[in-house]
């Protein structure tokens, strides 16, 4: 079994066979991550780029560090110091990357679409990391690898994610891909943070948290995405705080065993409380090391694909 | 068409892997710094019952590992059909241990290479031996081992299975032909 396509654009398409091999494929390389020599040599040879043109540090330092332990040759594209401000559009420096013969591109956009358009124009494996409000898929495979890893499966877990989910690619490729794998998931959030015709995603919709929470065997927390509330979603920030940001005191009407994720970075004191970020149900920084293994596991399918 | 040829049975089968037990042992006097590798799959289920034999012996269990070889294989970059990555599991350190490195079957010695660069990636050890349960030839680097259960000259259109019980359900080695 191997993937199907050539890129990873997103989970809305993908079988949940192609997600079970990635995940499968992920448990394995954590074995690697945990060796003295943390290196395989698997893709010596293949060239991976990271395009950024978004800030990041976690999702690009994860790739980089993936890619690095399995022997591949890393280069990483700072947009800002590049041909792109001086107006080269991103088929040209699609068409740059290829002509040096590039065999992975890393891309992260903030316009939805940018991936895909990237991967018609070009020969080469296309990773979506992240594209406007589209989808963030490895984000979503490295959120799920978490879960199945502590909860043993997917299937008929109860996920409630909270928050911006207009705005989110986390959420949208969360949704998609849990969906996939049997999860039944609550999203809840105040209306303006719902997109139009949600409930066609097959998820059900609340806008009460406490009432949610009960139920919940993951509450998946998403960042109230600051650079993006000039349009009037909310009337403040304290007031999303009270009403849907996780604190202890509402950690406890939970199940005991429930676990805490967010795709990072946070805003202590919004929608995470500090108490309950670093307590022990939180799996923040569990997620980071499992985003290592995924990615290594993405850019081995890919890269050895025939 | 594909034509099946028994070329061992069970029961010399497991006479074979007793008298390799045996070898291992008269080759390494002291068992106290002797670890057993597997190759996944089969190799490792070989390296159990090898390690069975060997505890029967001497009464002591030996560290046995298992290893994958996928990601140190020669043709990943040229694209492989079955990328499947299987469990390496080493729990012990092999950096200054005799291993016993185990395959049911050598061949072109391509595995055998990506398993010597893999092995070495755990440590340094005091010395690696190779024990297959077949030798087919038609080797395409230097890699010689130093236990074979049996030699069985093969053409390159015939494949050879070792079986083993617990994985399919009756062990027995055997010699596939395609006919037209």
């Amino acid at each position: 079994m191997q993937l199907k396509s050539k890129d990873l654009l997103g989970l809305e398409y993908m079988s949940r066979e192609e997600i079970e091999l990635i995940l499968e494929t992920a448990k394995l390389f954590e074995e690697v991550s945990g060796r003295d020599i943390k290196k395989v040599p698997t893709l010596r040879g293949k060239t991976i780029i990271n395009l950024f043109y978004e800030a990041s540090t976690r999702t690009r330092t994860s790739f980089e560090l993936a890619g690095k332990r399995l022997s591949g040759d890393m280069i990483n594209i700072q947009v800002s110091s590049s041909s792109v401000t001086k107006g080269e559009t991103l088929l040209d420096t699609g068409k740059t990357l290829e002509a040096m013969n590039a065999d992975i591109v890393i891309i992260r956009h903030s316009s939805s679409g940018a991936p895909s358009l990237l991967s018609k124009h070009s020969g080469f494996s296309v990773i979506n990391a992240g594209d406007g409000m589209h989808e963030h898929p490895t984000q979503a495979l490295l959120d799920m690898f978490t879960i199945s890893k502590k909860k043993k499966r997917i299937e008929g877990l109860k996920v409630v994610i909270v928050g911006d989910i207009f705005h989110s690619r986390v959420a949208r490729s969360n949704i998609w891909g849990m969906k996939k794998l049997g999860a039944e998931i609550t999203i809840v959030a105040p209306p303006t943070f719902l997109p139009r015709e949600v409930e066609k995603m097959g998820v059900q919709v609340s806008y009460n948290l406490d009432e949610s929470l009960k139920k919940a065997d993951v509450i998946y927390l998403l960042r109230i995405q600051q650079e993006r509330q000039k349009g009037g979603f909310l009337p403040s920030i304290r007031e999303y705080s009270r009403l849907f940001g996780l604190n202890q005191e509402r950690l406890s009407l939970a199940k005991k065993d429930v676990l805490v994720m967010h795709p990072g970075p946070i805003n202590r004191g919004v929608e995470i409380s500090p108490e309950v970020a670093d307590g022990p149900l939180s799996l923040i920084n569990e997620q980071v090391s499992s985003g290592v293994s995924v990615r290594m596991a993405v850019l081995y399918l890919l890269g050895t694909r025939k | 068409m594909e034509k099946e040829t028994q070329v061992i049975d069970a029961e010399i089968l497991n006479r074979t892997i007793n008298r390799m037990a045996h070898e291992i042992l008269e080759r390494n006097k002291d068992t106290g710094n002797l670890v057993i590798v597997g190759i996944q799959t089969r190799g490792y289920y070989f390296a159990q019952r090898l390690s069975q034999k060997i505890k029967e012996i001497i009464g002591q269990d030996l560290p046995l590992g298992a290893l994958d070889i996928t990601l140190y294989r020669d043709d990943t970059s040229s694209g492989i059909k079955n990328p499947i990555v299987k469990k390496t599991d080493i729990s012990f350190d092999i950096q200054d241990k005799k291993v016993i490195l185990v395959d049911e079957v050598i061949f072109t010695g391509r595995t055998i290479r990506a398993a010597l660069d893999a092995l070495i990636d755990f440590g340094r050890p005091r010395g690696i031996q190779l024990a297959v349960m077949v030798d087919r030839g038609h080797r395409e680097l230097p890699i010689k081992p130093d236990y074979v259960g049996k030699n069985v000259p093969t053409s390159l259109e015939e494949k050879i299975i070792v079986r083993f019980a617990e994985l399919d359900g009756k062990d027995e080695i055997i010699i596939v032909r395609s006919e037209a």
